[in-house]
């Protein structure tokens, strides 16, 4: 079992995503340790991309912040180098196929296993064209996490039956239903069930913990996070401790 | 599974799982509709009697005899409905989505030029459309805005990024996830993911056909050169399509060097770009070593563009065409040749091809033949072309 696997064998995972280098790296590495302190499962850092397509404002922003302060991929691993010193819950890397493939995929990996990240989100590269990024993180013990979308119920068994580490569970609007497509999360999940055991997070948008999707394994952290680094700059720290720790316990 | 769409390396599709609905059921469509013959007739009848075509291929007599070289022939895709190549694909496209009942058109666009073309088949088809455009562009262009409003598309200034074609066609496919059961996205160059360089080649390659057949009934022979303009490069790609199995015509794409390929204002995609993967496709990109896409630049907005084509990468790698970095300069001192030697103004984007043909043709023997795809007219660029001159002329 992967280290992400181990994870969710508790009880619901909750996982932070943060931006590298938003507004700079010592930032970065104070929030995540205050996330892990505070009850964190799993990490997602977002290594930043000049064109997020994938992602709203929020992020976008995070990303362009975070690049303006001049973060590289090389200074990444050597961020998350230094902060596995003392913080040994399971990194996911979340990024987009040209920052990977840019660096070299194999030279890329080898770095992710060195900096012992347990997996990688890309999200520009679905299903069909994962082989290209998979066998390479294979070899390094690296789990590529599939994501998943509305679909057809054969779209999503597809994805489902070559998971590893967590699925990333995205529902849409309820208006696809009528077109042979499974949009509703629990419909999603009993789909993905038949396939797999590989647990299923989902994203909240909200800063409230209240009001956090009760179907899936786990819960990530996207804008909150962010947000409250937008707000607070390089105070940010207790900040994202405390929304954390209120953030597992509602869990 | 089999990565689909590819040309060499180049192509594929990556991009997010939850696009992925939608670009399959796109190319289900498409696999269908390309070889339905009620849909070509359609199709057919709108190019012919709404657009103009066949467009025609002109003999630049006067630009020939100023040269002293090589024979050129113009392929006066300027003279389409909508000023551009543009409708050849948006017709297509637009017939496509009517067909997979969808009931509105979104679209992306540089110079404007897609973007008024997609508003005209949305209004002749009875389809809402909605227009993203840079906000650097809809100044640039203010003409063009004006005309697609007029055509009844909302017209949406994008600010992110560095708020020209590349962050357009960002917000257009961020867009296109929020509402896919009734809309198509309908993408204006010959990139992005499968099958979408596939379906804009296909649906521009008449530009090819006609002007093959076109100089042969004329010369009786096949040219030697087809130069065209290259952004994403789709009336590159139509302009060569046919002529891909020709060896002895030599296809040549002018990308926008903008200040010069030495200086970081560019776009040159070959000149200065490697091989990457950004909107859907893997392709040359501008970008720097760690795959972060560099702001571009040209003084033309519809070649403002950091990636190209990937048919276009696998042309360029097996050596098949050549692309010629041009500058502003020389892009604008062909804007002013063609319009005071034929009469001619040409889109601003297309000087850059008749910039090249102007500096090859004199290189040629008089036994030689240059077609130039004239892909739009130079009318939206009048007023800036005039502020690059130092004129305090606003539209």
């Amino acid at each position: 079992m992967s280290k992400i696997r181990s994870a969710f064998t508790d009880k619901r995972a909750f996982i932070p995503f943060i931006t590298c280098g938003d507004p700079d790296l010592n930032t970065t590495a104070e929030v995540a340790r205050a996330a892990a302190a505070n009850g964190a499962d799993i990490i997602i850092f977002g290594i930043p991309f000049s064109d997020p397509t994938a992602e709203g404002p929020v992020v976008q922003d995070a990303s362009l912040r975070a690049l303006a302060g001049g973060v590289t991929t090389d200074k990444i691993f050597d961020f998350v180098k230094e902060l596995r010193n003392n913080v040994k819950i399971p990194f996911v890397f979340m990024t987009y196929a040209n920052v990977v493939f840019s660096y070299g995929i194999e030279r890329f990996m080898t770095e992710c296993q060195k900096a012992e990240i347990d997996g990688i989100i890309i999200h520009d590269v679905p299903f069909e064209e994962k082989r290209e990024f998979s066998d390479t993180a294979k070899e390094c013990g690296i789990d590529i996490i599939s994501i998943i979308a509305p679909a057809p119920a054969a779209r999503i068994a597809m994805i489902a039956k070559e998971a590893e580490g967590f699925i990333y569970l995205i529902s849409g609007n309820s208006n696809d239903s009528n077109i042979g497509i499974v949009s509703d999360p629990a419909e999603m999940i009993s789909v993905i069930r038949e396939n797999t055991d590989v647990p299923c997070v989902m994203n909240t948008d909200s800063d409230k913990t209240d009001d956090i999707p009760s179907v899936s394994d786990g819960v990530i952290a996207g804008t909150a996070v962010i947000s409250l680094i937008e707000a607070h700059g390089k105070d940010a720290v207790s900040y994202v401790g405390e929304y954390v720790k209120s953030a597992k316990i509602s869990l | 599974m089999e990565s689909k769409g590819r040309f060499g390396v180049h192509g594929g599709q990556y991009l997010p799982e939850i696009l992925m609905n939608a670009i399959n059921e796109l190319e289900e469509a498409y696999n269908h509709y390309k070889n339905d013959p009620e849909f070509n007739r359609e199709l057919t009848k709108l190019l012919n009697e709404y657009a103009g075509r066949p467009s025609m291929l002109y003999y630049a007599e006067k630009m020939t005899k100023d040269l002293g070289g090589a024979k050129i022939y113009l392929k006066r895709e300027d003279l389409n409905h909508t000023g551009s190549h543009k409708v050849n694909n948006v017709l297509g496209q637009a017939l496509l989505a009517k067909k997979m009942g969808k009931k509105r058109l979104i679209a992306e666009t540089g110079a404007g030029q897609h973007g008024v073309a997609s508003a005209t088949a949305a209004a002749l088809l009875d389809m809402e459309c909605v227009v993203y455009m840079g906000k650097e562009d809809t100044i640039r262009q203010a003409l063009n805005v004006y005309r697609m409003k007029l055509l009844g598309a909302e017209v949406i200034p994008v600010t992110s990024g560095t708020a020209t074609l590349k962050d357009a066609v960002s917000e257009a496919m961020r867009e296109w996830t929020t509402r896919i059961e009734d809309t198509h996205y309908c993408l204006g160059s010959a990139v992005g993911p499968h099958p979408f360089p596939t379906i804009v080649r296909d649906f521009q390659a008449l530009i090819s056909r006609e002007a093959r057949a076109q100089i042969l009934e004329k010369e009786g022979r096949l040219p030697d050169a087809v130069i065209a303009c290259v952004g994403g490069g789709s009336n590159a790609i139509g302009s060569f399509y046919h002529f891909i199995p020709d060896e002895s015509v030599q296809l040549i794409g002018c990308e926008a060097a903008g200040r010069g390929i030495d200086t970081f204002e560019t776009a040159a995609t070959f000149n200065t770009g490697s091989v990457g993967i950004f909107h859907g496709m893997k392709s040359y990109f501008c970008q720097d070593e760690y795959g972060q896409i560099a702001p571009v630049y040209s003084i033309s907005a519809g070649l403002d563009y950091p990636g190209v084509g990937p048919e276009h990468s696998y042309l360029h790698d097996l050596g098949r065409a050549q692309y010629v970095p041009v500058t502003d300069d020389e892009a604008v001192d062909a804007f002013e040749y063609l319009s005071r030697t034929e009469g001619i103004i040409p889109a601003i984007e297309s000087s850059h091809a008749v910039a090249h043909a102007i500096k090859l043709a004199p290189t040629m023997g008089k036994d030689k033949i240059i077609i130039i795809t004239i892909s739009g007219r130079g009318d939206k660029d009048c007023a800036a072309i005039a502020r690059y001159r130092g004129e305090d002329l606003y539209e």
